[in-house]
């Protein structure tokens, strides 16, 4: 039996061996480090951190490090805080409402003059203007495109052929989205007629847009801070009032914010659905029935047809960061915005292909004629008549006037106040938030 | 109550420091700096810091939708308070008879006040929610009326309320069957051969006899209803349909972090404080007095 004098020395001794062995320093690391904080989740997590992988075995100088930080509010959240202690990420993505907030906050990077910076060449022109047209300034480039999304329209093709309509003609018009709706309800086929996701998004952004209505002043605030709302003039309460009519027969049914209805089209509860393109590789991979795609309901004369709007999110770089950090950034940027790369995200994830050339690549290897789904959100995009109101939104507290907006909208589907009602005080609410806006960015 | 003398002068400071500082810097530095927050209108880099004074208060006391919020804290409070607090001394008084399996059911009731709040609210989505919940499914069997918390205001103010009272039933309960089992049951066995019911005996002994400890949870109760509800609103409504569970501390997230108001979300919670403050004043000078000390 070791005497305790000796047992003691040994563990003393190994103790000691294990922590010189984890100090000792490490073969120093020659990549350099580039934080890149986001919000993607599920498979798209997944295509994220695929995408990162295959730019760091593309070379040996840099590592990007993708992280989650949270839903997109969050993650816009934690990147302020961790500003603010001077510790912010390289990259962070930040959603299209945050858009104003990062161009005027000082704190941002823009991508055009990074890549001045670091001399390397890009080719703006490439980019589709929907997209370039809602991050540029005076036709430069603030932030770099990674997610964009347009709304379309989903249809359940089993519930159709059950109810008697084609399963290949999905409704045009606004009126038909009714028609079809009582009928399939009348056949039992459904529930419900059609149900909506991210419901300011689609109900109201991009209704003005496609109907070629201003959604606010000053060309959707793209012109100035001094902007005022004008969602509660004559189309804005018609479509509202509608919505509000058909949610009392359950032609429509709402279902929540951001994603909550989701469930409502996926286990066949509402025939119909409302909701951003970026669904379509879920919704290939999950849903049970056949289902096709079109373009948004229109109602038709006399409102013109323009186009939708995109959603989603860019990539933002934080400013004070080191020049060889910045260099890495710079790379990677180019490096998802490369054809191949732009190709393999568009058919992974069903978001759109930012470049012409990457579109036409995809053209000219019928991925079009195979995944037509595609096409419905990529031609609902560039191929309408884009007009002053359907180019986007430029608005600062987007956040909060989202909140308002669809926080009235559920006043006015429970009924509690009329759609004039509910519109008039949304934009009294959110003027006055953009007039706060306007005084905390007096430039 | 005997004092306690320590030998070295520097111990008692030593043993009370580590208390000390957390308090510090977790509370005391956090709600100067929200004092402070509270007089500027910040950008949300912080890259500018305007001083507007009282500007900050005076808009929110302007804004009728924060008076809506402040409405909706005293009904959740009080309905948190009301159902946790009664619904705790029933099942306290029902977990100190002498049935079998007595400690079982005391471990059952005592276990909900483990679950975070956010996974309370998360449980009660997955029971409650319109779209995908096991609950209004089979309603949907019994009755045409739709519970649709999601358009119906006062249902979501229900469920919420219901929801955070569930999770902090087991902290009360534990108290409760404290306090009953101190009863001695002399005094019981005397007023049931005085010939007194179950009712009178409640009313005449058993509550006087709990109440100091009942005030303790009442004050309790309402604090936390105020201030630590946020989870549970988080994960069910967020604050909707429309604001009708809209309450303050939920607001003063909103309006801070994803509104990025931090100058308005500093006020809101300088006012929160002096709100709860207040009350709990106002139960000390009142309630107190009801209250039998033995």
């Amino acid at each position: 039996m070791p005497r305790t004098k000796t047992v003691w020395r040994s563990i003393t001794g190994a103790v000691a061996l294990s922590a010189l062995v984890a100090l000792a320093p490490s073969p120093a690391s020659a990549k350099t480090e580039i934080q890149f904080w986001h919000a993607m989740t599920g498979q798209l997590g997944d295509a994220t951190n695929e995408l990162v992988r295959q730019f760091n075995e593309s070379q040996s100088e840099y590592e990007v490090k993708p992280l989650r930080k949270g839903t997109y509010p969050e993650t816009l959240t934690a990147a302020i805080a961790a500003y603010r202690q001077r510790q912010a990420p390289n990259i962070v993505q930040v959603f299209e409402a945050g858009t104003q907030t990062m161009m005027l906050s000082g704190a941002v990077h823009p991508v055009y003059q990074l890549f001045k910076e670091q001399e390397i060449a890009m080719d703006w022109k490439d980019f589709i203007a929907p997209v370039v047209g809602y991050y540029s300034k005076d036709g430069n480039l603030y932030s770099m495109p990674f997610n964009s999304s347009t709304p379309i329209f989903y249809y359940n093709k089993d519930v159709f052929q059950k109810a008697g309509l084609d399963p290949a003609k999905p409704p045009q018009t606004w009126k038909q989205v009714e028609e079809y709706s009582k009928k399939i309800i009348a056949s039992g086929a459904a529930k419900c007629g059609f149900s909506t996701g991210w419901p300011s998004w689609t109900m109201v952004e991009n209704m003005h847009a496609w109907h070629d209505q201003p959604f606010a002043t000053r060309r959707n605030g793209f012109d100035g801070l001094d902007v005022q709302l004008l969602i509660n003039k004559e189309f804005g309460v018609k479509h509202v009032s509608q919505l509000a009519a058909w949610q009392k027969d359950n032609v429509y049914s709402y279902g929540g914010r951001t994603g909550t209805a989701d469930p409502k089209f996926v286990n066949g509860e509402c025939a119909m659905y409302i909701q951003s393109s970026a669904l379509i590789g879920g919704f290939t991979r999950g849903v049970k029935f056949a289902w096709g795609s079109g373009q948004l309901p229109h109602w038709g004369p006399p409102y013109a047809k323009a186009t939708s709007i995109i959603g989603g999110a860019t990539l933002w770089i934080m400013k004070g960061k080191p020049a060889n950090e910045n260099r890495g950034t710079a790379k990677f940027l180019k490096f998802i915005s490369e054809t191949n790369q732009q190709m393999w995200w568009h058919v992974t994830t069903g978001y759109l292909a930012i470049s012409n050339s990457a579109v036409k690549n995809l053209e000219a290897g019928y991925h079009f004629k195979k995944n037509p789904d595609q096409w419905t959100a990529f031609a609902q995009l560039t191929r309408g008549k884009a007009t002053a109101n359907s180019q986007g939104l430029r608005l600062g507290n987007f956040v909060q006037i989202r909140d308002v907006i669809e926080s009235e909208l559920e006043n006015i589907f429970a009924g509690k106040k009329t759609a004039k009602q509910g519109l008039d005080d949304a934009v009294a609410k959110s003027n006055d938030l953009l007039k706060e806006f306007a005084a905390a960015n007096k430039q | 109550m005997q004092r306690t003398v320590f030998r070295s002068w520097w111990l008692p400071y030593v043993l009370v420091f580590p208390q000390m500082a957390v308090t510090m810097i977790f509370f005391f530095w956090p709600a100067l700096k929200s004092l402070q927050l509270s007089l500027y209108r910040v950008s949300p880099f912080g890259d500018s810091m305007t001083f507007v004074g009282l500007g900050n208060f005076t808009k929110l006391l302007a804004d009728p939708e924060y008076y809506r919020s402040v409405v909706n804290s005293l009904v959740f409070a009080a309905g948190v308070t009301v159902l946790a607090v009664a619904g705790a001394l029933v099942l306290a008084a029902l977990a100190t008879q002498k049935i079998r399996g007595l400690a079982a059911y005391r471990t059952l009731l005592l276990w909900p006040y483990g679950i975070a709040p956010p996974v309370a609210g998360i449980i009660f989505l997955f029971i409650f929610h319109p779209t995908y919940g096991v609950l209004p499914y089979f309603l949907s069997f019994v009755t045409a009326y739709e519970f649709n918390w999601l358009l119906k205001g006062w249902v979501a103010l229900t469920l919420v309320i219901a929801a955070t009272a569930w999770t902090h039933l087991g902290y009360n309960i534990a108290f409760f069957i404290a306090g009953l089992l101190a009863i001695p049951g002399a005094v019981m066995e005397a007023a049931d051969v005085d010939g007194a019911g179950p009712v009178r005996r409640f009313r005449s002994i058993v509550f006087p006899l709990v109440s100091p400890i009942t005030f303790y949870l009442v004050v309790l109760n309402m604090v936390f209803a105020f201030f630590e509800s946020f989870g549970v609103i988080d994960a069910v409504t967020k604050g909707g349909p429309g604001d009708a569970t809209m309450i303050m501390v939920y607001k003063l997230y909103k309006d801070g972090f994803i509104g990025l108001n931090l100058g308005s979300s500093g006020a809101q919670s300088v006012i929160l404080m002096a709100l709860v403050i207040g009350l709990t004043m106002l139960q000390f000078r009142f309630a107190e007095k009801k209250v039998t000390y033995r």
